[in-house]
């Protein structure tokens, strides 16, 4: 039976090295499917964070031959077999042990948001053209591997003044929401550090639900930020024509 | 003694963080109590995420002539009439306003024509009911509920494990966990504990559940003296993948039925025309599973053991719309492109409908303080559940969990927590770590997974399942013995032994209530006992811990008041 030489990292917080393990191969199977026969045979202690395995929870993400993927979704029969496969954790966040990443400032991200509130007096009937473009945000998996290649978070760890992409989307489910009656476009600006991100669309590149992050979230959000804070005459025009810039 | 520990005090300590346990935090809260939450994964993670098809819901925006009787009378016909025939109200009467509350929290679901929520048909639902985002409607849940949890300020400790329940004499007086991360164990002081845990699919092989779904809340709520009900009645889903290999057990929404697709054999037959002729497709789960079942079994197969499951004569576009996360499983895991061409499916284990036996208003279980919904509870679903039917029981019953716990908190002082009981928990859950040189829970759940596909599997007989008794205990044996690698850091090999425990007391509950009822009836298909058994019908198994063994009754269904009857006659 054909064999895969996978290199995982083993480790924690205080450091680690990576380790080899033999694993056979089954036709169509993912490098999540490989990390389990380790844990099923070779090393039940390796930790992994995991769910459905079908690519709806985006628990296991890690960085495969150096690219950040879903290992549910991440086929073996995809990589190079001739050496090894290197299974490393997310590298913008503390690792806690081997594959198993401490994401809980995402969390705290989180909580800065003001949830949806609807407008008062708002009819609850809206259309699915109103819905297609939140629709694509909600999408979202929380795989967070937008946060971990976004260079922003990745190389200059400006993780208390940027909130990263993954909350620009859920922010932009929001926003535009048919029924949302709040404003974020202050917290985006001054607490989400929106300005920070130059479009470089790492983001998009990354994203298994093939969210427009970049086009469909920031650029809009972005927009709608400079309306807001740096266009009066924009802001004045749209006073009298009642447009509403969505 | 107990100062050793971190500890938390909450009135309502809600352990399990999917539909059901954040909707019971959700109402809780409202009532102006405390609320905690302590789930396995991360928030956001739990197994509601990969409900694709809906919830059933009586809104009637689709179907006009729709109605909460019709709904009933649905739910009641798919259980084979051996539904708590109260739960099956509530839920019928109550579920719309559930999905419109969603939609007040930010839920955003296809619409109609006319701007309302669109619903869809599925199996068993006599209107199209299925109240929808795509095939990812149990994303939406999660996040809704989620959100709204978060804002209303209830406190979350994410992959945090309960090991045991603690009790103040007869009442419910928290739980001890421990922290996943480290490993470090944590008290939870609570009036009033719920348990939202959901099912039990991890002890087969072939299944669409995941890493979680090990029975955990049903055990700890059987270990502290509440009674399961109904445990010989495990849900194979019909259309699970089978090819390749590792996917093997992943859903294929109902969905794809609902939405017109077509299950053929090996020759191209259309056999639903000989096991349903009037349901097709859309017969209930139960039925579905058996005929693709037999289908394989007398050699009709697909090449993978399968039935073909065909969507592409629907246009591209409308398939990967309304079914955008099964395009991409198909294409991405199996190079398959379901607007082209065939899935290939089989049955796979998917639901408990058995589980902690409640009161139908209040979600109490036999022990006070504890409560229980969703999935680990039983009830609503009788013999067969519907499809669409969970989410909605989820909201439900999740929150009429939520308020009764919220209730009881309100009444009683706090509870008063037992050192001795807490040691003993304590020790119990670190005794793998003490062994050197046995074998890896592993070794055995892999076991556990052959014993149950095969023995107590879609179809049953009383030497199979007489022989998985025997094997169970073997197990007992050889988990006691096992032991487990490494430190206490995040170790899933001890994570597993422990859930290995819970694991083996639900199929022993599954074992010995599918032994005793000789007939068939919804999910429990006994071949040596083929019919329906009116007898059986008015009786539940239930199962309890009675000193160390595991004792099992029969309780007479209840009475269904005449109104209800009369809403069942009607033919519709």
């Amino acid at each position: 039976m054909a064999e895969a030489t996978m290199q995982i990292f083993r480790g924690s917080s205080e450091g680690g090295k990576p380790v080899e393990y033999k694993v056979p191969i089954a036709p169509g199977m993912v490098v999540l499917d490989a990390l389990h026969y380790i844990q099923g045979h070779l090393a039940p202690d390796l930790a992994v964070r995991w769910n459905c395995k079908a690519g709806k929870c985006g628990s296991c993400s890690a960085e495969v031959n150096g690219r950040p993927r879903l290992t549910c979704k991440t086929r073996i029969d995809s990589l190079p077999l001739d050496k090894p496969i290197v299974v490393n954790p997310m590298k913008s966040f503390p690792v806690v042990k081997d594959l198993v990443t401490d994401v809980s400032w995402n969390y705290r991200v989180n909580k800065k948001i003001p949830a949806f509130q609807p407008r008062p007096g708002a009819k609850w009937k809206f259309f699915q053209e109103d819905v297609d473009r939140p629709q694509e945000f909600r999408k979202c998996i929380e795989c967070f591997l937008c946060q971990n290649v976004c260079h922003v978070l990745r190389d200059h760890d400006k993780k208390e003044q940027f909130g990263g992409p993954r909350f620009f989307v859920r922010i932009a489910g929001l926003e535009m929401h048919p029924m949302d009656g709040v404003s974020r476009i202050k917290l985006l600006r001054d607490e989400m550090g929106l300005g920070l991100c130059n479009i470089t669309k790492c983001c998009t590149e990354v994203c298994p639900e093939e969210i427009h992050i970049t086009d469909n979230a920031i650029i809009p959000l972005k927009e709608r930020v400079v309306d807001q804070f740096y266009d009066p005459l924009v802001w004045i025009a749209r006073k009298f024509t009642g447009a509403t810039g969505r | 003694m107990t100062d050793r520990f971190e500890t938390h005090e909450q009135d309502v300590l809600v352990i399990g963080a999917g539909g059901a346990g954040l909707r019971a935090a959700i109402e809780a809260l409202a009532q102006g109590v405390s609320v905690g939450v302590v789930c396995k994964s991360l928030l956001g993670k739990a197994h509601t995420v990969m409900a694709e098809g809906g919830i059933a819901a009586a809104m009637a925006n689709v179907d006009s002539a729709d109605d909460w009787r019709t709904h009933f009378r649905d739910t009641m016909r798919g259980g084979k009439f051996l539904n708590n025939w109260r739960m099956a109200q509530l839920h019928a009467q109550e579920a719309p306003d559930r999905v419109r509350e969603l939609e007040q929290w930010g839920a955003l679901f296809d619409r109609t024509q006319d701007g309302q929520i669109l619903q869809r048909a599925f199996g068993g639902h006599t209107f199209k009911r299925l109240c929808h985002v795509g095939d990812r409607t149990g994303l939406e849940m999660i996040r809704t509920l989620q959100d709204r949890g978060v804002q209303q300020g209830f406190d979350v400790y994410m992959e945090c494990t309960v090991v045991a329940l603690l009790k103040d004499g007869a009442r419910c007086a928290g739980a001890l966990a421990y922290w996943r991360e480290q490993g470090r164990f944590v008290l939870f002081k609570a009036k009033s504990v719920v348990i939202a845990t959901g099912g039990i699919g991890k002890a087969w092989r072939i299944t669409s559940n995941s890493w979680e779904y090990t029975g955990d809340g049903m055990a700890l709520a059987y270990k502290a003296g509440a009674e399961l009900m109904d445990m010989e009645f495990v849900q194979f889903h019909p259309t699970g993948m089978v090819w390749p290999p590792g996917v093997q057990g992943l859903l294929v929404t109902e969905a794809v039925r609902g939405e017109g697709g077509i299950l053929r054999n090996k020759s191209g037959e259309r056999f639903m025309e000989r096991y349903d002729p009037k349901r097709l497709e859309l017969s209930t789960r139960d039925v579905v599973a058996r005929s693709i079942y037999t289908e394989v079994r007398e050699g009709r197969g697909t090449e993978h053991g399968g039935a073909y499951l065909d969507i592409s004569h629907k246009p591209a576009e409308y398939v990967k719309r309304k079914l955008p996360s099964m395009y991409h499983q198909f294409k991405e895991l199996a190079d398959v492109d379901i607007t082209k061409g065939p899935m290939e499916v089989g049955p796979t284990c998917h639901y408990m409908m058995g589980g902690i036996r409640v009161e139908a208003e209040t979600a109490q279980t036999t022990v006070p303080g504890l409560f229980a919904a969703g999935e680990a509870a039983a009830g609503l679903h009788g013999a067969n559940r519907l499809g669409g039917n969970s989410l909605s029981d989820l909201l439900v019953f999740g929150r009429r969990a939520g308020l009764s716990a919220a209730k009881h908190a309100k009444e009683v002082s706090a509870p008063t927590l037992d050192p001795v009981q807490i040691e003993q928990a304590e020790q119990e859950a670190l005794v793998p770590f003490q062994r050197q040189t046995g074998e890896s829970p592993y070794a055995i759940h892999r076991d556990l997974q052959e014993v149950m596909q095969n023995l107590v599997g879609i179809y049953r007989n009383r030497e199979d399942v007489q022989r998985a008794l025997g094997e169970l205990e073997k197990f007992k044996q050889r988990l006691a013995a096992a032991s487990v690698e490494g430190t206490r850091m995040f170790n899933p090999g001890w994570h597993l032994a422990l859930e290995m425990k819970a694991m083996l007391t639900v199929s022993e509950a599954v074992a010995r209530s599918a032994l005793v009822r000789e007939e068939s009836r919804g999910a429990h298909s006994r071949i040596d006992f083929p019919e329906l058994d009116p007898v059986w019908g008015a009786k539940n198994n239930i199962i309890w811990k009675d000193g160390d063994s595991m004792a099992l009754r029969q309780n007479p269904t209840s009475e269904l008041p005449a109104e209800l009857r009369q809403i069942l006659a009607e033919d519709k």
